[in-house]
C-alpha cells in the first residue's frame, strides 16, 4: 500500500492539505543543475583530453595528476573511476528528468515536427538539436562512461590512441563529441533564457549576445575536440605494430 | 523619354499580381475535404493581408471564412499562419513577401471553425478561469472612495502585460502547446505575471503555485521562446516566463 499521501494525490491530484505538489518545481531545478554540472564538466573534459596536442608527455601528466600521482606513488586509477561513476549518475539522472520533455507519442511528433517545419524558428530548431543529441548520448555516453569506470587503466597517450584507432572506438568518439558539444552549448544557452541569467537593462539584445558568444564557443570546442581525436588517430594508426604497450616517461 | 519608361515599368511592378493560398476547410460539414486554393489578385499600395482577404470576400470567394474586428491591432482576431509564422493578418504587408506567394492557415492548436477561422475565445476564457485571472483582494473595494496609490514604475509595469490582446500566437509558436494541450502558454503565465506585479492582487506565491506550478503550468515551458519571437505586441514573454519560474521554483 503506498503511502496515504501520494493515494490521496493519486485520487485527488493534491495532497491532504489540497496543495499541489512540489515536486514538479524540484524536477525543473534539478533538470537545470544537473545540466549545468554536466556542462562545467565537459567544458573542462574537452580542455583536458585536448593535451594530447602539446605532446604525449603532456598528456601523460595530466592523467597522472587526476590519477592522484603528487599524492598517490604512480597514481591510482581508481580516482577515474569514482568520477566517472559520479559523473555517470549525474548523466543517467539528467536524462531522466530531461526525458519528460520528448515527444512522447506519434501524435505530439507528428504534431511538433510539422509546427516547427513550418515556423522555421531558430530556438525552436535548436531545440530538436538537443533532443537528437540527448537521445545519442543516452547510449554513446553510456558507453564511453561505462569504459572509463571499468578500465581507468587505460587511459594514457598510447592506451588511449590504441582503444580510438585499433579498437575502433573513433566512429562513437566522432558522434558522442559533436552531440555533447552541441547539446551543451543549446543547454546552456537555454539555461541563460529560462533562468534570466544575463538579463541586464536590455534581455533582447542580451539573448542575441549570450547566443552569439555561445556558438563561437562551440565552434571552438569542435575544432578542439576534432583537432585531439585526429591526434589521437594518428598517435593510434602509428602504434597499432605495438598495440597494447603503454606510454612511459622514459620513451621521452 | 527613359526616365519616363522605367517610371511606367515601376508602376507595373508596384501593382503586381499575388497569390494568396488559402487552406479550406469546414469540419462541421462532412462532405468536405481539406484542400488548398489559390486566389490570384492585383495588390494594392498599403495592402495588408486582411485588405487582400475582404477583397477576395467581397470580389472573388463569398463563401470564404477568416475573423476580424479591428483592423488595427488591437482585436487579436485576425491571427493566422502566414507562410508557415503565426501573424496577425491587418499588421501584415503584402508587399513584404518578394515572390507574391502567400499561404494563409488557421491558428493550430485552437478548434477550427472554418477555413482561416478558429476559436481563440473559448480557450482564453478556460485558461482566465484557469489562472483565476483577477484581482484577489480580501478587503471589498469600495468603489466610492479613491483608489490607493501605485507607484508608477509598478503600474507601468502592469500596464505593460496588460496589452495582450489573447491572439493565440504565442500558443500556435509554442512547442509545448503544439503537444500538450493543457498548456497555459505564454498568454497565461504572462497573466499570472501581470497580477503577481499588481499590488492591488493580495495572492501569494504559494497561491500562484496553485495555479501554474506543473507541466501544464510555468514548468512546461522549455523556454523555446516561440512566444517572444512572434508575439505582435512585442509583450516581454521571455523575462516574464522566467520571472514566474523564479518565483515559483522557490516554493
Amino acid at each position: 500500500m503506498p503511502q496515504q499521501d501520494s493515494t490521496v494525490e493519486l485520487l485527488t491530484g493534491k495532497d491532504s492539505v489540497g496543495k499541489k505538489s512540489k515536486i514538479p518545481a524540484r524536477l525543473d531545478l534539478l533538470q537545470s543543475a544537473t545540466g549545468l554540472i554536466l556542462s562545467f564538466f565537459i567544458i573542462f573534459h574537452i580542455v583536458f583530453e585536448s593535451s594530447i596536442l602539446f605532446g604525449k608527455a603532456a598528456m601523460y601528466r595530466l592523467t597522472k595528476i587526476f590519477e592522484g600521482e603528487p599524492f598517490i606513488e604512480g597514481g591510482e586509477p581508481l580516482i577515474i573511476s569514482a568520477l566517472a561513476f559520479g559523473i555517470f549518475v549525474i548523466f543517467i539522472f539528467h536524462a531522466l528528468l530531461a526525458m519528460r520533455k520528448f515527444p512522447s507519442s506519434y501524435k505530439e511528433y507528428q504534431r511538433y515536427r510539422t509546427q516547427s517545419k513550418m515556423l522555421k524558428h531558430s530556438d525552436t530548431n535548436l531545440w530538436f538539436i538537443q533532443i537528437t543529441t540527448g537521445f545519442v548520448m543516452m547510449f554513446l555516453g553510456s558507453i564511453h562512461l561505462y569504459t572509463m569506470m571499468t578500465q581507468p587503466e587505460n587511459i594514457g597517450p598510447y592506451a588511449s590512441s590504441d582503444r580510438i584507432y585499433s579498437d575502433i572506438a573513433w566512429p562513437m568518439y566522432l558522434i558522442l563529441l559533436i552531440s555533447v558539444v552541441l547539446h551543451t552549448g543549446v543547454g546552456v544557452y537555454r539555461l541563460i533564457i529560462k533562468w534570466g541569467w544575463f538579463d541586464g537593462s536590455n534581455p533582447r539584445a542580451n539573448r542575441i549576445r549570450s547566443k552569439k558568444i555561445i556558438q563561437a564557443v562551440v565552434v571552438v570546442y569542435l575544432v578542439l575536440g576534432l583537432l585531439s581525436l585526429g591526434t589521437y588517430m594518428k598517435i593510434g594508426y602509428d602504434h597499432q605494430e605495438e598495440y597494447g604497450n603503454r606510454y612511459s616517461e622514459v620513451h621521452k | 523619354m527613359i526616365d519616363q519608361e522605367n517610371q511606367e515599368v515601376s508602376n507595373e511592378e508596384e501593382f503586381r499580381k499575388i497569390e494568396i493560398t488559402v487552406f479550406r476547410y469546414n469540419p462541421q460539414n462532412s462532405n468536405t475535404k481539406p484542400e488548398y486554393q489559390t486566389y490570384t489578385l492585383e495588390e494594392t499600395p498599403g495592402m495588408t493581408l486582411y485588405i487582400a482577404l475582404i477583397k477576395i470576400w467581397s470580389t472573388m470567394d463569398h463563401n470564404i471564412s477568416f475573423d476580424f474586428v479591428c483592423r488595427a491591432g488591437i482585436c487579436g482576431s485576425c491571427s493566422m499562419v502566414v507562410n508557415g509564422k503565426p501573424r496577425l493578418a491587418c499588421k501584415t504587408r503584402t508587399s513584404e513577401f518578394e515572390d507574391g506567394k502567400i499561404t494563409l492557415l488557421p491558428l493550430p492548436t485552437f478548434k477550427h471553425i472554418k477555413d482561416l477561422s478558429v476559436d481563440t475565445g473559448n480557450w482564453m476564457n478556460a485558461m482566465s478561469k484557469k489562472v483565476e485571472s483577477w484581482i484577489h483582494a480580501k478587503e471589498e473595494t469600495d468603489i466610492t472612495a479613491i483608489e490607493k496609490p501605485v507607484e508608477p514604475d509598478v503600474a507601468q509595469a502592469v500596464f505593460e502585460l496588460d496589452r495582450c490582446i489573447e491572439c493565440g500566437i504565442c500558443l500556435a509558436a509554442c512547442s509545448t502547446k503544439i503537444m500538450k494541450e493543457d498548456f497555459v502558454g505564454a498568454v497565461g503565465l504572462n497573466r499570472t505575471a501581470r497580477f503577481a506585479i499588481d499590488p492591488h492582487d493580495e495572492r501569494s506565491d504559494e497561491d500562484f503555485y496553485e495555479l501554474i506550478g506543473d507541466d501544464n503550468g510555468v514548468f512546461g515551458c522549455m523556454s523555446l521562446m516561440g512566444c517572444e519571437d512572434h508575439c505582435p505586441k512585442d509583450l516581454p514573454l521571455q523575462t516574464k516566463i522566467a520571472y514566474m519560474r523564479r518565483k515559483m521554483v522557490k516554493m
